[in-house]
């Protein structure tokens, strides 16, 4: 198997182009046509640019060194729709609750952080297609590297207080939820996505105003966006607006056609096949990232190194993280960083004593309902769900 | 009125005319195609009006012909994009054999 690490070269163009500030640097993403823009924008730090219209923007992979927190200013970005609504008003803001309930509701922002509990969660938000430029064999979509994902505190209300006060009616099926971005023609389908009315009511997903203690950024769904805790990105609608209680199973493109992933055990076909059945992406899977290290650094022969990363996985928390530099055969556990519940990113380090030589580091997390991250990569059509061991190389000298 | 209050009602103008104010996206950038002339022009005209450029050239090189027809169908039969036929195949094949 070709092992392919999370290499991020910062190829500086040149170190006298502060004229051109805007385009004065760029990152290769360690796979073939992965040259990307880094790029400044508006209540963000430079990020790798996918995408200018509409905006798709990675996180650094250093950035997530910094901590189990990914700062706002950092946080992955990805729209589907290009009429963004740049001139929202979070003070004339109006979230509408209606469909299938007894009081249609029309919220301020106001009266939401007023009248409705306050609550917190930590949790992680990765894109479903984060690392599909890793794929092999590649497929269509966003070219992503390993930062399409962050961890943010966030804050707002439960979804399920704002239905208990619309008053869900007998019959309910599913709940969906639609944000001010909207297509560039009437022909694309408006981005609206849907959960079942029990996740909906579990009390953990999130109406949220708050990011690590400030206002959503613009570009993360200024100035509301449902947080889905465990649940990847695709749910987890921006500039939050519209959400219709409905009593069928909702039939929109986003949902139907879009972001489906093969229905069975390993949501993975053979490379290249096509399923016979799919279902809705949902939960995310199991993943680990060595983040103090990048792939092909040298470190000092005999002494002790630390590894550090984060580990996560779709809500169950983080059981155990291992590292072997033998291939597989042996695996050492590392020490877990600060819980900071089963949602977000866990910190863990290990101290390594590495001879003269290059040695292939693997990572591998356990979460605690006993999912393990596979040795060989799973493929599905769309180029969701990644989550194979990482693998780098570390030189001693 | 008072000196103070004439500067905390202006001081809170200016917050409001700040919440108020739009996001600005930054320029979009011109984005280079792998190929130049008749070709160029016409994904220019076909694909720009509904995204930028780089949906195209960050996609993975040397997946044929095929992958680009998938595409544009689905632009034009999912998504509604208003691409005549003889343009659709036009794209597809010269997006296929860039190199």
């Amino acid at each position: 198997m070709r092992h392919i690490g999370r290499r991020l070269f910062l190829a500086e163009a040149g170190t006298a182009l502060l004229a051109a500030p805007a385009m004065a640097r760029t990152v290769s993403l360690p796979f073939a046509n992965g040259e990307r823009p880094l790029v400044r924008y508006q209540q963000k730090r430079p990020m790798i640019r996918l995408t200018s219209r509409p905006p798709q923007l990675e996180t650094p992979f250093n950035v997530f060194r910094e901590g189990a927190i990914t700062p706002n200013d950092a946080f992955f970005v990805r729209y589907h729709l290009s009429d963004l609504p740049l001139a929202v008003d979070g003070s004339t803001h109006r979230l509408v609750i209606g469909g299938h309930v007894d009081k249609p509701l029309s919220l301020s922002l106001e009266r939401l952080k007023r009248d409705f509990p306050v609550q917190e969660v930590v949790a992680v938000n990765q894109c479903s297609g984060n690392s599909r430029g890793f794929i092999d064999p590649r497929v269509g979509g966003g070219q992503l590297g390993n930062g399409a994902m962050g961890n943010a505190r966030w804050r707002g209300v439960p979804l399920k207080a704002l239905l208990d006060a619309a008053g869900v009616r007998a019959g309910a099926r599913q709940v969906t939820f639609n944000g001010l971005d909207n297509p560039p023609i009437d022909s694309i389908p408006d981005f609206v996505k849907a959960l079942d009315i029990d996740h909906a009511r579990d009390g953990e997903v999130l109406v949220a105003w708050g990011m690590n203690g400030e206002d959503l950024p613009f570009l993360n769904g200024y100035p509301l966006r449902l947080v889905v805790p465990g649940h990847y990105g695709t749910y987890w609608i921006k500039h939050l607006s519209e959400i219709m209680v409905v009593d069928a199973d909702y039939g929109g493109y986003w949902m139907k056609t879009a972001y489906r992933i093969p229905d069975n055990d390993c949501a993975c076909v053979p490379p290249g096949g096509k399923p016979d059945k799919t279902r809705p992406i949902g939960r995310l899977n199991v993943r680990s990232f060595v983040t103090s290290h990048v792939d092909g650094e040298r470190v000092r022969a005999g002494r002790a190194v630390t590894l550090g990363g984060i580990a996560f996985n779709g809500g169950s928390g983080i059981a155990g993280v291992a590292v072997s530099t033998d291939g597989g055969a042996n695996w050492r556990q590392a020490d877990l960083g600060e819980d900071l519940g089963g949602y977000s990113f866990r910190q863990w380090r290990v101290s390594l004593s590495l001879p003269r030589g290059k040695h292939v580091v693997q990572v591998r997390a356990t979460g605690r309902d006993g999912e393990v991250q596979p040795m060989e990569p799973r493929w599905q059509p769309a180029g969701y769900m990644r989550n194979v061991v990482e693998t780098l190389t570390l030189s001693a000298a | 009125m008072s000196g103070a209050r004439i500067v905390m009602l202006a001081a809170a103008a200016v917050t409001l005319i700040a919440a108020a104010k739009p996001y600005a996206l930054p320029n979009e950038p011109d984005i280079a195609l792998p190929f130049a002339g008749e070709d160029a022009d016409l994904v220019r005209a076909n694909c720009s009006g509904c995204h930028s450029l780089d949906y195209i050239t960050t996609q993975p090189r040397g997946k044929g012909v095929q992958f680009w027809r998938d595409s544009v169908t689905k632009m034009v039969n999912v998504y509604g994009a208003p691409v005549a036929k003889t343009d659709a195949e036009r794209i597809a094949v010269a997006l296929g054999n860039a190199r």
